[in-house]
């Protein structure tokens, strides 16, 4: 079970509140009525699928009712952070591979 | 983004209407609680003067308002403070004076619970009162409020609901809306053995029925 901490509640809440929405910041396209099929198409059903960090929309179901993003490890299951719509996350897998490789400069 | 909230000045109350859903004095239609059938008044008489460890009773019939705005909306707050005379309540937090209660529900809706007789004017009032983006609206018919209270409401808490009820994470004043039992309940602390759950109406015999197989190995009394 996770242990979810809600940026709108402010605290921990169990998974069971909380309901996933797959994949976050999928923007929708801003004219739908000029894009080819393969752009709404894309839009519509194709999500990555990364092993490691993913960024995922959850909403509050039975709580604040609120939607939010949250950043996880697919591989651990950990949640490394929760942050509200419109924000940006900051832990992302750039950033990550980016600090795992002036690790290895500087020999850690 | 709606033409409410693009101009500061619309008027709200110009653009619903507020309508008194009590049936009228003269209709001689009694309003009734959704757990009517259950009779909780000749249950209470019946057990009258006895001790439990959990009280249980029905507030029934109240006026319940769901209040939605933006706290940076100064025309929002101020009034609601000149109509309910308080503030609206910060996260997780739950305030009342006298008859008149405000639960935090989300970060831009509240929960006000009022007396029955009281609640279409204080409907009407909040109507006129609040300026900018907003809504009010009558809920009265769909949810209702049960008390308990006891020593044992902590455990019988414990059982129904997955989170932290001890005194240091669920202080007296603090409101959470989470999963009970097998549905959801507005629950709030108003006292140190006291509790107050605001469930829906379709799922009041399933919380009576859940209340009253959950408190079997404790003492449950229905007082009115």
């Amino acid at each position: 079970m996770f242990y979810i901490y809600c940026p709108h509640c402010e605290e921990h809440r169990e998974e069971e509140e909380f309901h996933a929405s797959g994949e976050a910041h999928i923007p929708r396209p801003l004219d739908p009525e000029s894009c080819s099929d393969e752009e709404w198409g894309e839009y519509m059903f194709f999500r990555t699928n990364p092993r490691g960090i993913h960024h995922e929309l959850w909403v509050h179901a039975v709580g604040c009712r609120k939607f939010f993003n949250m950043t996880r490890d697919t591989q651990s299951y950990l949640i490394l952070e929760t942050y509200k719509i419109g924000e940006k996350p900051s832990i992302t897998s750039a950033a990550a591979k980016l600090q795992a490789q002036t690790k290895v400069q500087e020999g850690v | 983004m709606s033409d409410s909230e693009n101009n500061p000045a619309f008027n709200y109350a110009a653009s619903v209407n507020c309508m008194d859903q009590r049936p009228a004095a003269q209709s001689q239609i009694e309003g009734l609680s959704p757990l009517h059938h259950a009779d909780l008044a000749t249950v209470a008489k019946a057990q009258l003067g006895q001790a439990g460890t959990i009280q249980l009773s029905e507030l029934k019939l109240l006026g319940h308002i769901i209040l939605r705005g933006n706290l940076d909306n100064p025309g929002f707050t101020s009034g609601v403070q000149l109509t309910l005379g308080m503030a609206l309540p910060g996260t997780l937090q739950m305030v009342s004076d006298a008859d008149i209660s405000i639960r935090w529900i989300s970060p831009d809706e509240w929960l006000v619970v009022v007396p029955g007789e009281r609640s279409y004017e204080i409907e009407q009032a909040l109507v006129n009162n609040l300026q900018g983006h907003c809504a009010v609206v009558n809920v009265s018919g769909g949810q209702t409020i049960l008390r308990l209270e006891g020593e044992d409401v902590q455990k019988l808490l414990q059982k129904s609901v997955p989170l932290d009820v001890h005194p240091l994470s669920f202080p007296i004043g603090k409101v959470v809306t989470t999963v009970f039992a097998k549905t959801q309940a507005v629950i709030s602390r108003t006292g140190n053995q006291q509790w107050e759950l605001v469930i829906r109406r379709s799922f009041s015999d399933y919380v009576w029925l859940w209340l009253q197989d959950c408190s079997a190995e404790f003492k449950l009394v229905i007082s009115e």
